[in-house]
């Protein structure tokens, strides 16, 4: 467990070794935020029939979503794993008495959570003094946040355990980009992040409610604003917990399986 | 310690020719051809050695330590490292080695040296004071002192060599491989790394393999070389025993008084010659080194007189194309 300790330390001391990058991400986010808001206002404003999801609740979606965004978002990568597998720096990983599923495991969870840490307060704390409507509001009662913590904690796991299998992928391919295209364009889509789950059309729904990708961003900010009711969501923690542990458990198999075929080339 | 029997390894590696053609014929179709990279490689390494794994580029030294260090699994063979073999029990076995790869890096890129450290230190879950007493003294060894604070990207490569290799023993490994410590260093740093890889051998009783091109290493360090040759063994012994029995060459560089009279001595070789100055090769085979400065003494009047032994490199040189590697 130290190890994983020390590994978050070190991302977070790296994090905060860039407070520019931190603070331009920040002001981008709001940005995003607003413009966000506007269009789906804008669209609110016009609509024929009443939408699945209040405009009240979809807006604490959006800088829920902004907020915790290195939770949610599948681009959000360690270019230093990639490095690692194509530049043939992984010997030394290989050297290490530890489980490497774990420790990569570990590295990319610290590198969101030190990234999230760094920068969800401004969001947050800015995005509830916003003037109405745009403001975020506090959830409904102490239960339902509670609920969203787990949620979103879960969420976090469970996107980690999706996003190794990029990493895996990057020992076939050795190239990262095809994988990230496919994955982020897919995966965000699916989680909700470009569109609210409970606005798509039906079918797309059917698709995106099979997949895991919403359980780590759609279930929890639904739940936040209580457009999930506690019953459905405590069903939904169990299928977090599923789809986690089975995730993982492929993503073992799949990474030692890609790990007896490496080979470290040149000098 | 180290016991490796028979091991052999081949890699496929695609082949293509050059041009638009042949690489639109490689999408749907591919020719293969398999490298043979080590092939059928045995020795022993007793406790406390320092063996000198060397080569010429390409002959597999990389790929004996890299399946030394549990990295790559081999086709065939048997490797047994304090009874372990490395690629089965990878997780237990490398507790006990460090590894430097030269031309690899294992420190944080951004931040500074100590906090890569301080990772290893839990990775390998070093006690306390145990990382303590051995970071004082590789501090002390190596030098560290003024750069251990400073962020790797800014150091240079001697200073990010030292502490590559520092990282590699703060876990007190008992074997030590070095692939190419000393690429790309300057004369002072490279002193610096050999003085330290004999201390830790000799105090603390550290088993070292070390690869390299620099004959000057071999020489500080090494009382045994292990030379390969396109994936084969070629020799396995003493260095003295190398020099002796290839090294059989001599340079005598002589100056005296103006002479215009031919110096020619049988057993010789006249690499240069003017007036006042020679460069003789003699072959101590055929003649002993003393009979032919007996022999210039008679027809020429010496100033001064200077014996070389071949220098190593040569000596790898020539053995290498004796093998034809």
């Amino acid at each position: 467990m130290k190890v994983y300790a020390s590994v978050l330390k070190l991302r977070l001391l790296i994090g905060m070794q860039y407070r520019a990058a931190a603070l331009a991400g920040v002001a981008t986010q709001f940005f995003w935020g607003f413009i966000s808001i506007m269009v789906f206002e804008a669209f609110y404003e016009h609509a024929a029939i009443t939408p699945p999801i209040s405009l009240k609740e979809l807006i604490t979606y959006i800088w829920l979503q902004q907020a915790f965004l290195a939770f949610v978002m599948l681009w959000f990568r360690d270019n230093e794993l990639f490095d690692l597998i194509t530049s043939g720096n992984i010997a030394y990983e290989l050297c290490r008495p530890a489980d490497l599923y774990g420790f990569w495991y570990a590295k990319l969870l610290a590198q969101r959570l030190s990234s999230a840490l760094l920068r969800c307060y401004p969001i947050l704390i800015v995005a509830f003094f916003l003037p109405k409507p745009y403001n975020m509001t506090l959830p409904p009662d102490v239960t339902t946040f509670i609920l969203f913590v787990i949620t979103l904690l879960l969420g976090l796991l469970l996107l980690v355990a999706i996003s190794m299998f990029l990493y895996i992928s990057v020992f076939v391919t050795l190239s990262p980009m095809g994988s990230l295209l496919i994955f982020g364009v897919l995966g965000e889509f699916f989680a909700g992040l470009i569109i609210p789950i409970p606005l798509m059309p039906m079918w797309l729904q059917k698709i995106a409610f099979v997949l895991p990708f919403r359980w780590t961003a759609d279930f929890p900010f639904r739940v936040y604003s209580g457009h999930i009711l506690q019953t459905e969501a405590l069903i939904g923690v169990f299928i977090q917990l599923g789809y986690l542990l089975g995730l993982l458990w492929l993503g073992k198999l799949a990474f030692n399986a890609a790990l007896k075929r490496v080979v470290v080339q040149g000098g | 310690m180290i016991k490796v029997e028979g091991i052999t390894k081949s890699f496929k590696v695609a082949k293509r020719s050059t041009g638009l053609l042949q690489a639109t014929k490689a999408l749907f179709h591919r020719e293969h051809t398999i490298v043979e990279a080590l092939k059928d490689i045995s020795f022993t390494i007793e406790p406390g050695e320092i063996v000198g794994y060397i080569g010429p580029n390409g002959a597999g030294k990389s790929t004996t330590i890299k399946i030394m260090s549990g990295i790559l699994v081999p086709d065939g063979g048997n490797c047994s490292i304090m009874g372990f073999t490395p690629w089965k029990e990878r997780t237990q076995y490398v507790k006990n080695i460090g590894v430097v790869f030269g031309q690899r890096s294992q420190l944080w890129w951004d931040v500074p040296v100590i906090d890569s450290f301080e990772l290893l230190k839990d990775i390998y879950k070093v006690p306390p004071q145990e990382y303590k007493t051995t970071l004082d003294l590789l501090n002390e060894t190596l030098e560290l002192k003024d750069i251990i604070n400073a962020p790797v990207r800014q150091l240079s490569l001697g200073q990010r060599m030292r502490c590559e290799i520092a990282a590699s023993l703060l876990h007190n490994p008992k074997i030590l491989f070095l692939d190419e410590p000393t690429i790309g260093l300057d004369a002072v740093s490279k002193i610096a790394v050999r003085q330290f890889i004999k201390t830790i051998n000799q105090e603390k009783g550290v088993t070292v393999v070390l690869t390299t091109h620099d004959m000057n290493d071999i020489e500080a360090l090494a009382n045994r070389v292990i030379l390969i040759g396109k994936g084969s063994l070629l020799y396995d012994g003493k260095l003295e025993e190398l020099r002796r029995r290839f090294g059989t060459h001599k340079t005598i560089t002589a100056d005296y008084r103006k002479n215009t009279n031919s110096i020619d001595i049988p057993g010789t070789t006249i690499i240069h010659w003017s007036p006042e100055h020679a460069v003789l090769s003699i072959d101590t085979e055929q003649i002993l080194t003393s009979d032919v400065i007996a022999e210039l003494s008679k027809k020429v009047d010496l100033l001064d007189v200077t014996i070389e032994s071949q220098p190593i490199e040569d000596i790898i040189v020539q053995l290498y194309k004796e093998f034809q590697i």
